[in-house]
């Protein structure tokens, strides 16, 4: 192995899980926001929405999410939507993201005792107040493990935006490679990094999960 | 004071499909009135129970609170203003409690006051105090529920529904979950509420309960009202067959 080459790429590499690491908090977020209306959707009164929502999740999460990064990237221009790498692989992968947190989210909504609601409800309190004051506090409590999944899946698929050139991990690693022949090396070297990364927020998320149990 | 039609139903009935679970049940309730309702489970008494504020509709059939109809057909919106608003004199005590776990003792009694009446945090932790002294626990306050013991939660859950002040408590047997040696301190809060001439109708399986408070027994069985009188009658000279054989396995018991 050649320790000498990885020191001279390190460099490199840190800046490129530094891109990693803006690419995963901006898939998170724009995940968590699609996963909320997503969930709401599923949850409506109305069935139009439930309709939407069950159309989105079984959309997205049916074809790959690569393909989904193609379509945006490469198809966008075609019907008038140009965007940069970067921003076509964030908004591909979150909104890809997005669908599988649509399901995490009304699974802990749902799996909230029942008697919850009608407890609320009987008091007094409107649907929408019995959600944000009754179910919801409880519902997230539910749902950081599982999200933590998630997260943790779509931090490894950052990987997917390598192929339309955002400078990540695996784009640099692949990028090395071509110049030095070294295919051992650099993907070791892009592993560990996004190691790293996962174990850290990993960590975060147990810290949630313990903060956040109920008493 | 009694003597005055409270709680009215009107030939309630109910189906879930082809099965009915309730059929033509007529019931007034008088105001300080307590009327227990027994029968065997799955007869629909809960149903009724649950009918009356509007968790379980009625597939048809007429629910009043004094001379407001609780079960009027209004378009969505509109109904549920209307039953968020008659709610609020409905209070209701769960078999499984229901408290909101993530909410202290005093977060449980306040949440509802604070949001539907505005209570400023002073007032409404003086109603905390004054509803948690009434059923004996001032110095669980400030605990979480997962602390209190089952018979302790279920006083809490009273406390809290007692907070919104309403004008009739409906209990769907609320002893049903406890220990045996935890009753006897939810039954005692029920009790003292009786003697406070509050109005209650009461789902349970306990005779002795229902025939030492309740005014009125109603024995259900099959979605009907096969016999109803006061506990006198109901216990000891029933004149209807399922009642006597209902009453046989239970009071043997």
């Amino acid at each position: 192995m050649d320790t000498e080459l990885i020191l001279r790429v390190a460099p490199f590499f840190l800046e490129a899980a530094w891109v990693t690491i803006q690419l995963s908090v901006l898939t998170a977020l724009l995940g968590l926001g699609c996963g909320a209306l997503g969930a709401a959707a599923r949850l409506s009164r109305l069935a139009v929405f439930r309709w939407i929502g069950a159309v989105y999740v079984s959309l997205w999460r049916g074809t790959p999410a690569l393909i989904q990064v193609f379509i945006l990237y490469f198809g966008g221009p075609q019907i008038g939507i140009q965007l940069d790498s970067f921003a076509a692989g964030t908004i591909a992968l979150g909104v890809n993201i997005g669908a599988y947190m649509t399901e995490t989210i009304r699974g802990a909504i749902v799996s909230v005792d029942r008697g919850q609601a009608e407890a609320a409800r009987t008091l007094g309190l409107s649907r929408w107040q019995t959600m944000r004051k009754v179910v919801l506090p409880q519902a997230a409590r539910l749902m950081i493990r599982p999200l933590g999944v998630n997260i943790n899946a779509l931090i490894k698929g950052t990987a997917l935006v390598a192929p339309i050139s955002v400078v990540e991990l695996t784009y640099t690693a692949q990028r090395f490679i071509g110049s030095t022949y070294k295919p051992f090396e650099m993907f070791l070297v892009a592993g560990v990094l996004y190691m790293a990364i996962i174990y850290a927020v990993g960590h975060g998320i147990n810290w949630l999960d313990r903060r956040a149990r109920i008493v | 004071m009694t003597d005055q039609a409270f709680v009215t139903i009107r030939n309630a009935a109910k189906s879930y499909g082809a099965l009915e679970v309730l059929k033509d049940i007529n019931l007034t309730v008088n105001r300080g009135q307590i009327v227990a309702i027994i029968g065997p489970s799955g007869s629909g008494k809960s149903t009724l129970l649950r009918a009356i504020n509007e968790l379980d509709p009625l597939t048809s059939g007429e629910v009043w609170l004094e001379d407001v109809q609780i079960n009027k057909k209004l378009p969505h919106r509109q109904y549920e203003a209307h039953v968020n608003q008659v709610r609020q004199d409905i209070g209701m005590v769960f078999q499984h409690f229901n408290l909101f776990p993530h909410l202290t003792v005093r977060g449980n009694i306040t949440l509802a006051p604070r949001m539907l009446k505005g209570l400023s945090e002073a007032d409404a932790d003086k109603l905390a105090e004054e509803q948690l002294a009434k059923v004996g626990l001032s110095e669980k306050i400030d605990e979480y529920p997962s602390r209190l013991s089952g018979g302790q939660k279920q006083r809490v859950a009273i406390a809290r529904a007692l907070a919104m002040k309403p004008k009739v408590m409906l209990f769907d047997e609320a002893t049903s979950a406890l220990d045996p040696e935890l009753v006897e301190e939810v039954n005692l809060v029920m009790k003292q509420l009786a003697e406070e001439h509050m109005t209650m109708i009461i789902v349970t399986h306990e005779m002795d309960f229902a025939a030492s408070v309740c005014d009125r027994v109603l024995f259900m069985d099959q979605g009907v009202v096969v016999e109803e009188g006061p506990p006198s009658v109901i216990f000891h000279d029933p004149k209807e067959e399922r009642t006597r054989n209902f009453l046989r396995k239970h009071l043997s018991r």
